[in-house]
């Protein structure tokens, strides 16, 4: 690891005054999770780490008419125990319980799952996020990429995004707010991710002079939310594929749904195809699959992955029947 | 007692273990020895070393497969402020044959530091072909050579006959790594001519060696024999059959430390651990089996091939356990690939013979139309201990409930959960390494055993505590066990199962050594002869009559200054009956598979095995846990996955070189064939238990799938693909 200065600001307009203008100038620390293994492997050399945790501002959770205000530094085993959290957003629960280590869960937070950089192998090994040999060469289409996406992979991006939270947080309509020296913007968590196209850029909206300060999600209204994670093991690992829905239901009909996918693409996958086949329907095993099948009908695997796209349907089926109360 | 179909022609000696009614501790359910030192952290391994002024040493490692060092220049590191020492491994002109050969090594005085040492040393390499993948023999290029042919009876004849059914497939292991979770390495310490070696060994009597043999050639150290060299291993965090000798980088540390006069510890970091820590060869083959319609095998033919790494990788032992197939052709083929070498990994190429060699069988009782079970019965004649497997595939049959569970292949279940059980069968050696034990007995009644051994986790302390006390009649706190320090007599390197019986043999006769001489010192107080007297419940008595006796402690004061101390001696011209070798085993999987995921789930595993006499049976039947919780990991989850394109390995880590947790092994069953099997003495039993279990989940799968995943591990896209549900291209 490279050296670097050390900052514990108390505020965050404190914290936004250290940022620097440029990617590499400061990281920003909250549970370490990532940051410090990025840093480990020489990924990621910022000159300055800015801690997080001594911002007051950052932490709790509390409800306003808007809904429930999420800290970004309040950790995730923290999150998980919230009343609200377990009574309203099945969804988000089982996506924290996804994170598949109890010490993960107790350091990591809200703020650092949705910044997390992705897993790509070739990433981390230091290819780049667009994962290129020496000589510019696309490693990922010939390469190793049984992990990586199915879906939004024409670019240059073939990663899956990492982030647990996602996925629940844009199918429950949540937003976050990014503080910068300017003021506070508020982003719907859907547009927050994006599929970088320089190799340099990040794969969430934020500037480096800015920093996540809560995420808001909307009262749920009555709507069933649930999500599904296609494991291949309760120890520590990453889904192979995810999905979270939130249905509006007029009786037993879908009024509108959201069906977001995770680890399938380079940001979590709001399927408005798989919305589309929901509407007017009742839940049960051939609309689930019907969706499942819509929300993958414009999958492109890979040369190693095409088993993904089976499991992305399995998660939209199971996540669509688990909250319908029929799994 | 001792069955003469087990072991023939021995002699009763006064060395032979007690009868099973005047046993107190062996075989009694007694925990580990160290387990509180470990629980509470009290256990202190190498990488704990902190000797004061302590430089940590660090590698730098080939970043390619193939490549030779055109040039190498290390004097920016040396410039760095806290490093204190660099040395060049690998020379201009060097020719490195896999990711992670070590280059060069910086010592400094914290380990952050020494990691910037080695990214200030320059190389320049001149990159060459490289293989990192061999299970497509058609991509393997010029880097396969036939290895092995053996022939037997005549195979053509066998397979042409009109009353044989033959079965045919493709079959797989792959490599895996040790993925030790303590990693290899040592603290070396100097004082003068003589250098301490904190080491993470299985092996403290020969690392010294190793390392004197290669200072003797150094100059300023060309005085260095292995007297001056001592290794310390208190405890170990696994080694797996891949820490026998002193590595390259323990030559380093301690060639560091003596340049700088300082304590140098080096363990490799965890992605050159996974690198170059040791690997299982694969192996691949193409099987055919022929055999008649009653289940007898008459017939088998396999081309295979494996890599162990650079020097390729040898022929398994095929066909496995069911060696007297009387007609049957072996072709192998190795394979070099551009990858870490292979070691010696927890019993040598069985676990890919018993993949081979029991799916191969178990498809053609399948072909056959016969439960596997009675296929495995009908055909125990064609290996060595046909009696004891037939009594360990009954008794593991019974454990799982084999006839309930059993059914025909695709009669899985009717939802997308399967159902399926599967069933091998395994052999090995287990023969006692030599050994000596030192008993000392003091005249405050302390007794003190002695050996230059060390417990891997294996629980090598208890038995060895449980052999002396039993021997003196005394409660197992009343021994101390001193081992892992090769100070000590000398005792064999702990790898192919062979130190339990060394050690309990040596201890039980060096005991019983010790003992004559502390009853002849009683036996005048007693007013008798030593041959009267016996040492029971911590006491010395004239047997038979208890109101003659002394307390231990008194006993041992009537020695008056003078302390007792043998040697005991594996082996010994007085053999007597302490140890045998070769044992068998059979497991048996029950897997639970999600059809729509591919997602694979052990429910349940038996494991039945023989090993002789069991010392210590919680610690040998969490060996065997150990055992089958490696298995499945194998199973079902490692994997050493290289890129060919670039030639490194993409998963030398903990995040994708996957383990089991312990939510994911399932059930486990161990049962230990005692009783009648005692009279064999003892056998060793590290490794036999850990041969089946991916060859029994093997076969699990596709009893429930009804059709076989050829390779392990079968992770969920290789499931899928079985399926036709589209899998990895």
């Amino acid at each position: 690891m490279q050296t670097f200065e050390y900052a514990n600001p108390k505020t965050v307009k404190e914290a936004l005054g250290l940022l620097g203008s440029q990617w590499g100038e400061a990281g920003l620390l909250a549970g370490g999770t990532d940051l410090l293994s990025l840093m480990k492997d020489y990924v990621e050399s910022p000159k300055r780490v800015v801690s997080l945790s001594g911002i007051k501002e950052l932490k709790g959770v509390k409800s306003s008419g808007a809904g429930l205000h999420i800290g970004a530094m309040v950790v995730l085993e923290d999150l998980v125990e919230n009343g609200t959290v377990r009574k309203e957003y099945a969804s988000l629960v089982a996506a924290i319980r996804g994170v598949s280590s109890p010490q993960i869960r107790a350091m990591g937070t809200v703020g650092g799952d949705l910044c997390q950089r992705p897993r790509c192998w070739y990433y981390r090994k230091g290819f780049g996020l667009f994962g290129r040999d020496s000589n510019g060469r696309e490693l990922v289409p010939n390469g190793e990429n049984r992990y990586h996406a199915i879906l939004g992979n024409s670019g240059p991006a073939k990663f899956v995004s990492a982030s647990s939270l996602g996925p629940a947080l844009i199918a429950l309509g949540a937003k976050v707010t990014i503080a910068s020296a300017s003021g506070n913007r508020s982003v719907d968590v859907e547009k927050f991710f994006v599929t970088p196209s320089d190799p340099h850029s990040r794969e969430v909206d934020l500037k480096p002079n800015e920093i996540l300060t809560e995420v808001v999600i909307p009262a749920s209204g009555g709507a069933k939310n649930a999500t599904y994670e296609v494991r291949q093991k309760e120890a520590l690992d990453w889904p192979l594929a995810t999905a979270s829905v939130a249905l509006k239901m007029s009786g037993a009909t879908v009024q509108s749904a959201r069906v977001v996918l995770g680890h399938v693409a380079p940001t979590p996958w709001n399927s408005t195809e798989a919305a589309q086949a929901l509407a007017g329907k009742s839940i049960d095993e051939s609309t689930a699959q019907a969706a499942a099948n819509a929300a993958l009908s414009k999958a492109t695997p890979l040369s190693q992955n095409a088993y993904k796209v089976q499991l992305a349907k399995v998660a939209v089926k199971r996540a669509l029947l688990a909250a319908a109360g029929k799994a | 007692m001792r069955p003469a179909s087990l072991k023939e022609g021995n002699v009763p000696s006064k060395y032979d273990w007690p009868p099973a009614e005047k046993r107190s501790l062996i075989g009694k359910r007694h925990n580990r020895l160290d387990g509180p030192h470990k629980a509470t952290g009290a256990a202190k391994y190498a990488l704990d070393r902190n000797a004061p002024g302590l430089l940590h040493g660090k590698l730098l490692i080939s970043p390619h497969a193939h490549a030779k060092v055109v040039s190498i220049d290390t004097s920016e590191a040396e410039k760095l402020a806290g490093v204190k020492a660099v040395r060049v491994i690998a020379a201009a002109g060097t020719e490195l044959m896999w990711q992670g050969s070590p280059v060069a090594v910086v010592a400094a005085e914290t380990e952050e530091v020494a990691r910037d040492g080695v990214r200030k040393i320059k190389v320049n390499y001149e990159v060459l072909p490289h293989l990192v993948k061999e299970e497509d023999l058609n991509k393997a290029g010029g880097f396969t050579k036939p290895s092995a042919e053996q022939n037997q009876g005549n195979v053509e004849q066998a397979f042409a006959a009109s009353d044989v059914v033959v079965s045919e497939g493709y079959y797989g292991i792959n490599t895996i790594t040790h993925c030790c979770l303590e990693p290899h390495g040592l603290a070396a310490e100097w004082d003068g001519d003589n250098c301490t070696l904190h080491s993470s060994t299985q092996a403290v009597g020969r690392v010294g060696g190793d390392l004197a043999k290669v200072l003797a050639a150094d100059p300023g150290t060309a005085n260095i024999k292995p007297a001056n060299v001592r290794v310390i291993t208190q405890y170990m965090g696994g080694g797996f059959g891949s820490k026998f000798s002193a590595d390259r980088w323990d030559i380093e540390s301690a060639r560091l430390s003596k340049q700088t006069g300082k304590p140098v510890k080096l363990l490799l970091e965890r992605d050159a651990e996974l690198l170059m820590g040791g690997a299982r060869p694969s192996d691949y083959g193409k099987i055919k089996v022929a055999a008649k319609r009653d289940g007898s095998i008459v017939g088998w033919q396999s081309e295979s091939w494996s890599t162990g790494g650079p020097t390729g990788g040898g022929m398994p032992p095929i066909p496995y356990v069911f060696t007297e197939i009387p007609n049957r052709r072996m072709r192998h083929i190795a394979v070099s690939t551009h990858t870490g070498p292979q070691r010696a990994w927890r019993a040598p190429n069985h676990q890919q013979a018993a993949v081979l060699t029991m799916g191969a069988l178990d498809d053609t009782a399948h072909k056959l139309g016969m439960n596997p079970l009675d296929f495995f019965l009908k055909n125990v004649g064609l290996t060595p201990r046909g009696d004891v497997y037939r009594a360990e595939l009954l008794k593991a049959a019974e454990l799982m409930d084999w006839k309930a569970k059993w059914h025909p292949r695709s009669q899985g279940g009717s939802g997308h959960i399967k159902r399926g059980v599967g069933i091998s069968l395994h052999t090995w050696g287990g023969r006692a390494h030599d050994s000596d034990c030192r008993i000392i007995i003091n005249p405050d009644g302390s007794v003190q055993a002695q050996l230059g051994s060390q417990d891997l986790g294996t629980g090598t302390r208890t038995v060895i505590g449980i052999v002396a006390a039993e021997t003196l009649g005394l409660p197992l706190s009343g021994v101390q066990v001193q081992i892992g320090d090769s100070n000590y007599p000398a005792s064999g390197a702990s790898g192919g199962s062979t130190t339990v019986g060394g050690v309990s043999s040596s201890t039980r006769r060096a005991s019983i050594k010790a003992l004559d001489k502390l009853l002849e010192a009683v036996a005048p107080s007693l007013g008798t002869t030593a041959d009267k007297l016996v040492a029971v419940d911590g006491r010395v008595q004239v047997a038979g009559d208890a109101s003659k006796s002394l307390t231990w402690k008194a006993a041992c004061a009537k020695l008056g200054t003078r302390k007792i101390e043998e040697i005991g001696r594996q082996p010994a011209k007085d053999e007597g009956n302490l140890n045998d070798n070769g044992v068998g085993g059979v497991q048996m999987a029950e897997v639970e598979i999600d059809t729509e995921t591919g997602i694979v789930a052990v429910k349940k595993t038996v494991a039945v095995q023989d090993c002789g006499l069991v010392i210590a049976p919680k610690t040998a039947e969490s060996q065997v846990l150990g055992a089958v919780i490696m298995g499945i990991c194998s199973a079902l989850y490692e994997e050493r996955i290289y890129d060919q394109q670039v030639g490194k390995m993409l998963n030398a880590d903990m995040e994708f070189y996957k383990l089991s947790g312990i939510g994911d092994v399932g059930e486990i069953v161990v049962h230990m064939m005692t009783g009648v099997y005692d009279g064999r003495g003892v056998i060793g039993l590290g490794e036999p238990p850990a041969i089946s279990p991916p060859a029994a989940i093997y076969n699990a799968v596709a009893n429930a799938l009804g059709v076989r995943v050829t390779t392990i591990p079968m992770t969920p896209d290789k499931v899928l693909a079985a399926l036709g549900q589209g899998g990895r291209a």
